[in-house]
């Protein structure tokens, strides 16, 4: 197998032009903080006593604690930490609960009532997968 | 300059072979002309790349995840940037016949954010494009909007095929029907629609498959690659040259697999991390501003008649 291919040559000489050609940089972005989530199924969460609920974290492409147990009747609440939205899909047919598209910060909560093995996943990135166990 | 890459095959029997000469074009990526039916990879400005345009019987481009709709590090504009790779591409000498946007046209597929990426693209002066959704674009409604946009002309999920002079274009959906813990799924409808679509052709017609998730295991651990992609593949092995064409991982990377070439396009928004280097395929943040538009592009190849021999294209390129 022979190669010849010279990127170097190609950065020096394309860069400056590509950067001459796209005009002034945008202005210096304020200082980054993460916006309000515009997403229809985030809500501001009400304080709850620690017994009736639980919160997992989705960051990393993870959910976090990736498996949970709770009682019947707990309040499970995922926030989604990551710079890319996510969603908390139940893996059943038809679905136990979807929180649709989740954007950064955005929030899903969902009361399990019923006693049961809830397998679940992200329906944008598949291979993050997650569990609550209902006892 | 020389950008040829060879690779010598002992003959098969196959006249005509895909030679591909691949280069990334910082900041633009590359585009794809077809000569005599080989695809072959020339830059856009360069004099060999003027050389293959010339021979070629017309060139393409690849546009890949533009994610409108997305607002963060390291691109706070994700339009504007689209709109540069645009620009770029009607500034060409010879303009691509058609574009191939392979997919995550938009990040969260809301109505506006379909609506901005049809606007910049309306912008192209060269030709049509055809698009094939990525998981970005059907996840929060099933489909329904990608598919009220782009749905007319395909059957399924969006899947379709066409003709351009003498080169046959498979676009198929990965992105559908996703199980958890597993990667981009075809599916048998689209599979048995496959098998159909291929049958009258001739060994020789050249084949372009474009797709959004990689039609090979790039990354399992991220989900970056497809199920059941061998099957398609082998509905297409008797072919003397198949090109796929694949978007997803915002970055490029390349194969060679018999007379199949595999080629994933960088992003016109934000790149991610090569495999494993990366606690997660997130878009990578610690980008010097003037640093964002050397790690965006589009693709460019050009297909360049070769005797008996097939290109193999290396995938440090950037």
């Amino acid at each position: 197998m022979r190669y010849r291919c010279a990127p170097a040559v190609v950065l020096l000489v394309v860069v400056p032009a590509l950067l001459a050609g796209c005009g002034p940089p945008p202005a210096p972005a304020p200082p980054v903080s993460p916006p309000p989530s515009p997403a229809p199924t985030a809500h501001a969460e009400p304080a709850m006593p620690e017994a009736d609920a639980a919160r997992v974290v989705i960051d990393n492409f993870a959910y976090s604690p990736r498996e949970i147990t709770v009682t019947a009747g707990t309040k499970v609440t995922w926030v989604n930490h990551d710079d890319s939205p996510h969603t908390v899909t139940s893996t059943v047919k038809p679905k136990a609960f979807d929180s649709g598209a989740l954007d950064t910060d955005a929030t899903f909560a969902f009361v399990f009532a019923a006693p049961g093995t809830y397998e679940y996943f992200c329906a944008v990135h598949p291979h993050m997968t997650g569990k609550v166990i209902v006892k | 300059m020389d950008k040829t890459i060879e690779q010598n095959v002992a003959g098969d029997g196959i006249d005509r072979r895909g030679f591909l000469q691949c280069m990334a074009w910082v900041g633009t990526g590359l585009v794809w002309t077809v000569g005599a039916g080989i695809p072959g990879c020339s830059q856009v400005g360069d004099k060999a790349a003027d050389a293959a345009d010339k021979k070629g019987d017309f060139s393409f481009a690849q546009v890949s995840d533009s994610h409108i709709g997305f607002a963060k590090e390291p691109n706070k504009d994700v339009t504007a940037t689209l709109q540069v790779a645009i620009d770029k591409l009607n500034a060409l000498k010879e303009r691509p016949d058609l574009l191939l946007h392979t997919g995550d046209l938009t990040h969260l597929s809301k109505p506006e954010e379909f609506d901005t990426c049809a606007e910049v693209l309306k912008g192209y002066k060269g030709g049509e494009t055809f698009y094939v959704p990525g998981e970005h674009d059907l996840f929060t409604d099933d489909g329904k909007r990608y598919l009220e946009r782009y749905g007319k002309g395909t059957q399924g999920m969006g899947w379709r095929s066409f003709d351009h002079k003498g080169v046959h274009f498979v676009g198929l959906v990965n992105v559908a029907n996703l199980k958890a813990g597993k990667l981009g799924l075809l599916g048998q409808e689209q599979l048995d629609w496959l098998k159909k679509d291929v049958a009258g052709l001739g060994d020789s017609t050249p084949v372009v498959v474009f797709a959004h998730v990689p039609l090979w295991t790039v990354y399992e651990k991220w989900g970056w690659g497809t199920e059941d992609s061998e099957q398609a593949l082998d509905l297409l092995k008797r072919f003397g040259s198949v090109t796929v064409l694949n978007g997803h991982v915002h970055q490029i990377l390349q194969k060679v697999e018999g007379k199949v070439t595999f080629h994933t396009a960088r992003s016109t928004a934000f790149p991610q991390p090569e495999p494993g280097k990366a606690e997660s395929p997130g878009p990578v943040k610690n980008l010097a501003a003037d640093k964002l538009k050397s790690v965006l592009g589009v693709a460019q190849v050009s297909y360049v008649e070769n005797k008996k021999s097939l290109a193999t294209v290396d995938s440090t390129l950037e």
